[in-house]
């Protein structure tokens, strides 16, 4: 009994540190997938209608992302940016580190969600006199979209997971705040545990909120 | 005397070293009803799409009411139109597909209003108008707000035709739109097509249906190897064949 009202006295001393960490946390997740979203459409569309050099060029990019382990990337893109003059504060570092992994997996799955869609479909908005503008507007995107939901969302929850990794690079989010509070007080299980389902909340809502959309714009058959 | 719609003079088209049509020469009149015959891999399906430009074509014109479709022709030269050339002749040219090409996404109404509304710039209440018109024309005025995937393969036929029909084009272009459909389905589609055939629509037809080309058509067309074999009045065609081909053929085809 002593021990859970221990904890909670501890918790309520680290309140705002952990909200802290938590915002921070909430910030690189949303920077990033929102950056690395943009990117990453624009990575997907190039492998689809790209020329054939831009798709040599793009397909180099996401492999080789996708190969390197994310951590490898946060620490790539904090030490090695400053040799060649790019001075980035860890945040910015991390989160552009993040953004790069997010367009490349990204890019995947918008190109997927293009490619799965029949051939048939661009054929008929091209009959009825439709360009290629009105066609991907109207006829294609909104089809990929609803393809690539789940993916995206699942692809959005490993960002959140993700983010945790800049604490390497003394990035104050909720891990590292985590860490920092157990120095002091030595609660390691309960505030390991307890960032933990901060972890499981956040993503648990995002998936939530992906079935929710999933849906909402489900097509009716 | 009525006037000529359609040209093809010596269409030629090949994929890699591969020559599917080796030189097509045909020529089609306002409100005539053509149905194309062939073997699968006589080219006919493919002569189709190079009328509305979904097969680029490396030799010979295609001439729509006087028009070049796809290519610039000056002198020898020869150039490919712009996109938004090539988007508005096609418009000029209704096209139903065998596996319908639906957009799943939408209504059988947004279907038909897609092309009213962002080819020809009709207001929405305008567009919704009309495909109401050409979906009750189809028999399925009570399924405008159902999708695709809610409808069986032959009202999904049919909404493709009204899609196609409703943007009210100089010429239907029909790719073996019943082959794809249960038996019991196709007599609803090829109704729907005979209906239009009486309003006068002008309509080239790839078919297997030989009872319904014998019926439907003003003449037929048979290709083979990427060549019109034989062409002409259906009754003679099917019954009094010229070429041994065209014998072969018809033995082998559902009709007799």
């Amino acid at each position: 009994m002593t021990e859970i009202s221990a904890f909670f006295d501890q918790l309520w001393i680290a309140r705002f540190v952990i909200l802290k960490g938590l915002g921070v946390t909430v910030s690189i997740s949303l920077l990033s997938i929102i950056a690395g979203s943009l990117l990453g459409v624009l990575v997907g569309l190039s492998l689809v209608y790209g020329n054939r050099l831009l798709r040599l060029v793009v397909r180099a990019y996401t492999d080789f992302i996708r190969g390197t382990p994310v951590l490898v990337l946060v620490l790539a893109s904090y030490y090695v940016l400053s040799t060649i003059g790019i001075e980035l504060g860890p945040f910015q570092a991390g989160v552009l580190a993040l953004a790069i992994f997010c367009s490349s997996h990204v890019g995947e799955i918008v190109r997927g969600g293009l490619q799965a869609i029949p051939k048939g479909q661009t054929e008929a908005a091209k009959a009825i006199g439709l360009t290629f503008r009105q066609t991907f507007a109207y006829v294609l995107w909104p089809q990929a979209l609803r393809q690539f939901l789940p993916a995206w969302v699942n692809t959005a929850a490993e960002m959140v997971k993700a983010s945790t990794l800049l604490s390497v690079i003394g990035v104050a989010e909720l891990l590292l705040r985590t860490q920092e509070i157990i120095s002091r007080n030595f609660l390691s299980l309960q505030f390991y545990f307890f960032a933990g389902l901060l972890y499981f909340t956040i993503n648990y809502g995002i998936e939530r909120f992906g079935k929710y959309v999933e849906r909402k714009t489900a097509v009716p058959s | 005397m009525s006037k000529i719609l359609l040209e093809i003079q010596g269409l030629r088209k090949q994929y890699g070293t591969v020559e599917v049509l080796k030189g097509v020469d045909c020529t089609m009149q306002e409100g005539e009803v053509i149905s194309i015959i062939g073997s699968s891999g006589s080219g006919k399906t493919t002569m189709l799409r190079c009328i509305n430009m979904l097969e680029e074509f490396q030799g010979g014109r295609i001439l729509l009411e006087g028009e070049d479709i796809g290519y610039e022709q000056s002198g020898t030269v020869r150039k490919r139109k712009s996109e938004k050339d090539i988007a508005r002749q096609r418009a000029l040219t209704g096209m139903a597909f065998q596996q319908f090409n639906l957009f799943p996404h939408m209504t059988a109404a947004e279907n038909v209003m897609l092309g009213l509304v962002k080819v020809k710039k009709l207001s929405r209440d305008e567009a919704r108008a009309i495909a109401e018109k050409w979906l009750d024309r189809v028999g399925l005025a009570s399924r405008a707000d159902h999708y695709p995937g809610q409808l069986s393969g032959g009202q999904q036929q049919r909404v493709a035709i009204a899609r196609a029909i409703a943007m009210n084009p100089r010429l239907m272009l029909f790719d073996e739109v019943t082959s794809a459909l249960d038996p019991e389905l196709v007599g609803e589609v090829l109704q729907v097509i005979k209906g239009l055939a009486a309003d006068g629509m002008s309509m080239l037809l790839v078919t297997h249906e030989m009872r319904f080309a014998y019926e439907v058509s003003s003449r037929v067309i048979f290709m083979n190897q990427g060549v019109i074999c034989e062409e002409g009045d259906p009754k003679e065609m099917f019954l009094r064949p010229k070429t041994e081909r065209l014998v072969e053929f018809l033995k082998t085809s559902s009709f007799n």
